[in-house]
């Protein structure tokens, strides 16, 4: 056990370096950068020709860019890559209700708009 | 803290310090309730009957136009800011742990910083929707967007004010690298906080 906790604490520590953590903001930047880029093209004063193509995949292109970027800094900044597995478990456990919840409501309010409503 | 007290903290039964499984089943307990936040707002968003909406301008049956009240600028400035902040906090970290004070100091002041302009950029852009007709009661739209938002400026002004303590000590000379864990348990509950605006800023403001 011992053992096992010096282990621990180690890797408790053992954190990137400072030169990761620019690079890790620079794709943060470029990312947001990206959404409001996509939010401009699709519905912005420069939406132009290409809008209604991108409007279909306009709402899973920027979920996709927010997923990436909140999985950036939880992996580099949280540490959770480097940290003891049990903070992991800690986050995501609550992140998956957390999901859950915000599905079932909206397959809820869908439900009563489409059916309950009308039936 | 002495450092018997310090060791203290290590006897548990996973070998992790209590206080840092702490913050971290806080920070699980905040998801959920920020998923109920972001499910209400959008449960009822599209749902307003009456103006002024995020998108679109509107006219009341009075006559009285409404322009559409988001200012994508403003609010792009403050989550690259709040971006920005996370790198700086990491840097602050690095800099606890490695005995570098002057970067620590340095790079923590950044942090609050930023912390400081977003929650003005807050205070702001809700002063200014109010005065564009936009109230807690106006429709649904302005309940819920001031409930979420509102939530998460709260928690971002906890962090300044909990960094801000943390810096404090930081400049007497209070916080050695045996204790960086001070600053790390803030840091945390700030990339919360900034993981929390990622979502949300599309969510909200991108979003139609």
């Amino acid at each position: 056990m011992d053992a096992h906790v010096t282990g621990n604490a180690h890797t408790e520590h053992s954190h990137p370096t400072a030169g990761l953590y620019f690079k890790v903001g620079l794709i943060l930047f470029v990312l947001t950068a990206l959404e409001v880029g996509l939010y401009e093209i699709t519905y912005g004063e420069r939406a132009g020709s290409l809008a209604p193509a991108i409007k279909p995949l306009f709402v899973p292109l920027l979920l996709l860019l927010s997923a990436a970027k909140f999985a950036l800094v939880a992996m580099f900044y949280m540490h959770l890559k480097q940290d003891h597995k049990l903070f992991t478990g800690v986050f995501v456990f609550p992140m998956i209700i957390a999901v859950f919840v915000v599905v079932a409501l909206m397959v809820l309010q869908a439900y009563h708009f489409l059916f309950a409503r009308s039936g | 803290m002495t450092a018997h007290a310090q060791a203290a903290h290590l006897e548990t039964s996973t070998g992790l310090d209590n206080r840092k499984v702490a913050i971290w089943t806080f920070i699980g307990s905040e998801c959920m309730f920020f998923a109920t936040l972001i499910s209400n707002y959008m449960v009822n968003k599209g749902k307003s009957l009456v103006g002024p909406f995020p998108h679109e301008p509107w006219t009341s049956p009075a006559g009285q136009h409404f322009e559409p009240i988001f200012e994508i600028p403003l609010v792009t400035l403050g989550t690259a800011l709040l971006l920005f902040s996370s790198l700086f906090v990491v840097l602050a970290l690095s800099g606890a742990q490695r005995g570098n004070r002057k970067a620590l100091i340095g790079w923590l002041a950044a942090t609050i910083a930023c912390g400081v302009f977003f929650v003005g950029m807050q205070v702001y852009e809700f002063t200014h929707f109010l005065h564009r007709g936009l109230g807690f009661t106006t429709n649904l739209f302005g309940s819920s967007f001031y409930t979420l938002t509102g939530f998460h400026g709260t928690h971002v002004t906890i962090g300044v004010l909990w960094l801000a303590t943390v810096w404090v000590d930081a400049v007497r000379g209070k916080l050695p690298p045996s204790k960086s864990l001070n600053l790390e348990m803030a840091a945390l509950y700030w990339h919360f906080v900034d993981v929390v605006w990622i979502i949300i800023f599309p969510v909200v403001y991108l979003i139609k």
